[in-house]
């Protein structure tokens, strides 16, 4: 018999149900409208009263409507058919939904996820008598691309026998390819696809491993001075309209992983839109494929219902575990955290439950950090690896880093791209700030170089804030070609031109070879002789690298760019500048640059005195 | 005519409770009063207790006073009788005309599919250089005038209202002052335009609640024009009276505030609202262009903040001038490449420029010497704001465009604009010779 139970009251999305039989924590129910039925969730139970939040409006609800209970926690399901799609945040394909229903979302509508009558070409890869378990392959279709592994559900416990196994030919994703006995012999059959809880993490894997392999993201300021690792977490907090939705569209299609899983996360629908139009028609440069066949994209955008809304992000990292599975690289790009943690916020003020900084309740923090640990570099069980990355934006109120999302996330995650209203005020892309973001992972460039040229920028800002106060007179030539050495870097390197064809995305080989010609270029010394001197310099020489910035690799046209660079470089960089000498100034350079961090004295090592030598002759020069 | 209950067992703020079985969520309810008459909403129900949220405000309301539920949701007519018409926020008409019935549709209907949206592609010309060069206005985008009480608003709002090509304006007016109102309705006369304008008006004099309703009712009917094919321009003045409306009412329901007294769900409560911003295919539009003032002119209030999140751009309107700093327009990038192959990178360029600009003045607050370089930067900040920024400028973006390379070209060698050569040699005025740096 059905467990059913009656509604004793309501609150916006959130209702209480009187209940008679037994009820679990996180299971669904549907509160039954006149023809319709509203799927809700369980999350709170006490006495014979459940709390339940509704994923739908509920107006037109009233005092003791039925509501059926299904026993079964909020799921998402899994197989073949996934890419491609475009799915609210419970998983309900939205396209099929247009397709029935015209312009608008209608509620209490359900559809199953899967295209149930796709045929798929299964290639077995287990015989009768093979023992198996959770995870384990049984065969394999094709799915775009990719090698899509037909697996044991994951839930299954035990270790298992097949006994048959489907020949090779065209299946429905609920035709059954296998059947498995348990060890008291009870038979399982096997269909191409599962169910898994959505709030459960996937751990049918032998060990996790460290994040040590740089993720590509073409975005230049990333890659090279704050890099993402494959199996890490990084999140980009900013003010409205900083540019994090841009950021993550671009990773979203130059990224050099195999799938990316788009959570539009209470966030404008108008984004979701352009990725899915021009998504099919990008073609991927690295497997020559449409990129919306590496692409999931959830979409519970700010005007669908807040408890979906919530659940999306779960929804999202459900289905990047089950690729994973498979030893994928899964990337998923989460816009935003904060209004999950608003959604959060909503139903805790509605349970009445004690709240915290800001409203929010009090396991935020312990909730954020569930769900980045999903992330993972992981070694399955048949060797190979397999990793999701979790990129989140956070949207702090007033854009002030001080907040609890924003706090919290800092918390847990291994690289932090903060981006800065100043930086997007004046236009500088990716408005990502050099100054206050890191990274813990290792990157395409060595380390060394890595934290020389932020000392640099740091150095160039103290420099630039000084003239503030001091004028520009005020400061030595030598301090103004830093400075605008600083401008030179930021200005070609680590702004990008979203728009540009060319420059939006940087490979990495590219990225190599122009990082170690600007390193030439900061590194030296210039044969300038005053300050406008120094101006015209970097102008010009901005002006040739924009044009080298958008020219095609390897193309004529970047062969001359770069060749006049040279030209000019080698015209100003100061004569004589032998490597020894280079080598000196460049410590010395760096030392102070140190010295500027640690405000410490190095003059007494030997090393130090040599430096201090140098200095001198230097100085000596300007004279 | 179906329940009527007449034991009202708790008023406290614009919230009544009653003992009634079979309510609703949602369902409208109507009081009588000595006041009159008032629509209340079902809020909350618990056990047997409704909770009804009154329109007109709880004043005056009566525990033995009668509550009769109409066992539907809040209403509006829909039909082409609306164009012309001035409503309140209940949907009652405030202008003396007759009241309308007919094809009644329900406020504050589903969401849009996302996979249904168009990606917005027209521009909407408005003459004003800082919108239509620096932040076009698209249709189908929704965007917000960030400014404080004592800007020319709603002028700026009006102005906009005229010269764009749409085939129907909603003014959704919150709090407003009546002389605000008196003059953006005069406005819409005397420029032949309030035939194809709707105006639900909520003043600062009426209930609080009512201010609530405005944004529904205005966007309801501007969803079902635009079903039937019109380009519909919203114009919604000042949602702080809006979200001033919800904290109020928030706090009479005794929830937790999240920041400055304003609930938590303030950002869904807004979204919910812009969201209805859309481009149907093969049908109509629905623009809405929005003032938010803020307090102290702070863009971290909650009210602005929220509302940065929310719409696709702003426009800061400080001075009597809409500033190119802060300023944006997010849709802009799906429109500007389709105008002139200079505008975006003249667009670019000219802001950067004017940022340097912006530290140079600093600079010279401070009393520094300016340097040649500097002084080029000073006569470009004062060209750029009267040629272009004033808000008395009009012209075509054509003209705009022409305008910021003179401006450029009077001020600067090209090295010093970041623009690319191509665009240089294509683009920069001949008649000066070119000084080589
Ligand atoms: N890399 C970029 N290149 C050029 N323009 C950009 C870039 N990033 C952002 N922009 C500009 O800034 C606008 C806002 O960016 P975006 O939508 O990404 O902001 P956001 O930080 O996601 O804001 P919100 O928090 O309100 O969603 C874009 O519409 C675009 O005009
Ligand atoms: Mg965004």
């Amino acid at each position: 018999m059905k467990n059913t139970g009656k509604i004793v009251g309501i609150n916006k999305n959130m209702i209480t149900v009187e209940f008679e039989g037994n009820v679990k924590q996180n299971e669904v129910a549907y509160a039954v409208l006149d023809e319709s039925r509203l799927k809700t969730e369980v999350i709170r139970i006490r006495g014979n009263r459940a709390d339940l939040q509704v994923f739908e409006d509920t107006r037109g609800l009233k005092m003791d409507d039925v509501v059926e209970f299904t026993g079964e926690l909020l799921s998402v399901e899994l197989g073949p058919g996934l890419l491609g799609q475009l799915y609210d945040g419970l998983q309900n394909p939205l396209h099929k939904l247009a397709g029935e229903l015209g312009f608008f979302l209608q509620r209490g509508k359900h559809i199953n996820a899967l295209p149930e009558d796709t045929k798929w070409e299964f290639t077995p890869c287990v015989k009768p008598g093979d023992k198996l378990q959770a995870a384990d392959a049984v065969g394999t279709v094709k799915e775009g691309g990719f090698t899509h592994k037909i697996m044991v559900p994951f839930h299954l416990p035990d270790r298992y026998e097949v006994v048959e196994i489907a020949e090779s030919g065209e299946y429905c994703v609920k035709d059954q390819v296998a059947l498995i006995k348990d060890k008291r012999g009870s038979f399982i059959p096997l269909s191409m696809m599962f169910e898994w809880p959505i709030r459960k993490p996937v751990t049918s894997y032998r060990e996790r491993l460290d994040p040590a392999e740089p993720l590509i993201t073409r975005i230049r300021i990333i890659d090279t001075l704050f890099p993402v690792a494959k199996g890490g977490t990084y999140c980009i907090p900013g003010p409205f309209g900083a540019g994090k939705t841009v950021l993550q569209q671009i990773t979203s299609r130059n990224a050099k992983v195999d799938i990316v899983i788009v959570a539009a996360c209470g966030e404008r629908a108008g984004e979701v839109v352009e990725t899915i139009k021009e998504f099919p028609g990008i073609i991927d440069p690295f497997t020559g494929r449409p990129l919306m066949e590496r692409t999931i994209i959830v979409c519970n955008t700010s005007s669908m219902p807040v408890a979906a809304r919530e659940a999306s992000v779960y929804t999202a990292i459900t289905m990047a575990e089950y690729y994973r599975q498979m030893g994928l690289d899964v990337l998923i790009l989460a816009d935003s955290t904060s209004r999950w943690a608003q959604a959060m916020r909503e139903r805790s003020s509605r349970l009445e439950e004690i709240p915290g900084e800001e409203a929010f309740p009090a396991y935020l923090e312990s909730t954020i950090a569930g769900f980045y640990e999903r992330s993972g570099l992981v070694r399955l069980r048949d060797g190979s690896t397999g990793a999701i990355t979790i990129g989140g934006t956070v949207s702090p109120a007033g854009g002030n880093f001080e907040e609890p999302v924003t706090q919290a996330t800092l918390k847990v995650v291994g690289a932090f791209h903060g981006l800065s209203r100043d930086r997007s005020d004046a236009r500088h892309y990716p408005a990502i700030d050099p100054l206050d973001s890191w990274s813990k992972y290792t990157g395409i460039i060595d380390n060394r170089s890595r934290n020389h040229t932020v000392r640099l920028l740091s150095k160039a800002h103290e420099i630039s804030q000084m003239m503030k106060v001091v004028g520009e007179e005020g400061i030595t030539l030598d301090d103004y070609i830093l400075y605008l050495k600083g401008e030179f870097f930021d200005n070609v390197y680590l702004q990008q031109n979203a728009f540009d064809p060319v420059d939006m995305a940087t490979s990495e080989e590219r990225q190599k070879k122009v990082f170690s010609i600007i390193k030439e270029i900061i590194d030296a010394t210039l044969d300038l002789n005053n300050k406008d001197d120094a101006r015209n310099f970097f102008n010009r020489s901005r002006q040739i690298f924009l044009d080298y910035n958008s020219s095609e690799w390897d193309t004529n046209d970047f062969l001359e760019n770069e060749r006049l660079i040279r030209e000019l470089f080698h015209k100003y960089r100061k004569a004589g500048t032998e490597i020894e000498t280079h080598i000196f100034r460049q410590a010395l350079v760096e030392s102070e640059m140190d010295s500027h961090f640690s405000r410490a004295k190095t003059a007494k090592t030997k090393k130090g005195e040599k430096l201090t030598m140098v200095k001198e002759e230097n100085e000596e020069d300007i004279q | 005519m179906r329940k009527i209950y007449n034991k009202i067992t708790q008023i406290s703020g614009n919230v009544i409770v009653l003992s009634a079985t079979g309510i609703k969520y949602g369902e409208l309810a109507v009081i009588k009063s000595e006041r009159g008459d008032s629509f209340a909403e079902v809020i909350r129900i618990d056990g047997k207790l409704v909770y009804l949220q009154v329109f007109a405000g709880s004043g005056g309301i009566s525990t033995g006073d009668e509550v009769r539920f109409l066992g539907k949701q809040m209403e509006v007519s829909f039909s082409d009788n609306l164009l012309g018409r001035v409503f309140d926020g209940t949907g009652r008409p405030r202008d003396g005309g007759p009241i309308l019935t007919k094809n009644l549709i329900e406020i504050g209907g589903p969401t849009v599919n996302p996979a249904k949206r168009l990606i917005p592609s027209n521009m909407i010309h408005t003459g004003i250089p800082m919108i239509d060069l620096f932040n076009s206005l698209v249709e189908s985008q929704k965007i917000s005038i960030f400014t404080t009480s004592g800007e020319p608003y709603n002028e700026l709002l009006a102005r906009v209202a005229l010269q764009a090509k749409v085939d129907i304006i909603i003014l959704g007016g919150m709090g407003l002052r009546y002389d605000d109102y008196l003059f953006l309705k005069n406005t819409l006369e005397s420029e032949g335009s309030l035939s194809r304008s709707i105006l639900c008006i909520h003043t600062a004099a009426d209930p609080v609640v009512e201010c609530i309703m405005v944004p529904d009712i205005s966007l309801t009917i501007a969803e079902n024009f635009a079903l039937h094919g019109k380009k519909v321009l919203v114009l919604l003045t000042d949602m702080k009276n809006f979200c001033d409306a919800l904290k109020e009412i928030a706090i009479t329901m005794e929830q937790v505030p999240s920041n400055r007294g304003y609930p938590g769900d303030l950002y869904s409560q807004l979204a919910a609202r812009y969201e209805k911003a859309v481009d149907f295919e093969d049908a109509g539009s629905v623009t809405i262009l929005s003032i938010t003032t803020m307090p102290g002119n702070d863009v971290t209030h909650p009210v602005p903040d929220n509302t940065g999140y929310i719409t696709e751009g702003q426009y800061y309107l400080n001075n009597g001038r809409i500033e190119p700093f802060g300023s944006l327009s997010r849709l802009k990038q799906f429109v500007n490449k389709k105008t002139r192959d200079d505008h975006r990178p003249l667009m670019d360029a000219m802001v950067q420029l004017y940022a340097y600009y912006q530290e140079v003045l600093e600079k010279k607050a401070m009393g520094f010497r300016m340097t040649r370089s500097d002084n080029r930067f000073l006569k470009y900040g004062i060209l750029f704001e009267r040629n272009l920024m004033d808000l008395s400028v009009e012209m075509s973006l054509e003209e705009a465009l022409d305008t910021g390379w003179r401006i450029l070209s009077e001020c600067f060698v090209p090295e010093e604009t970041g623009i690319r050569t191509e665009l240089i040699k294509k683009f920069w005025p001949k008649e000066k010779p070119q000084v080589n740096a």
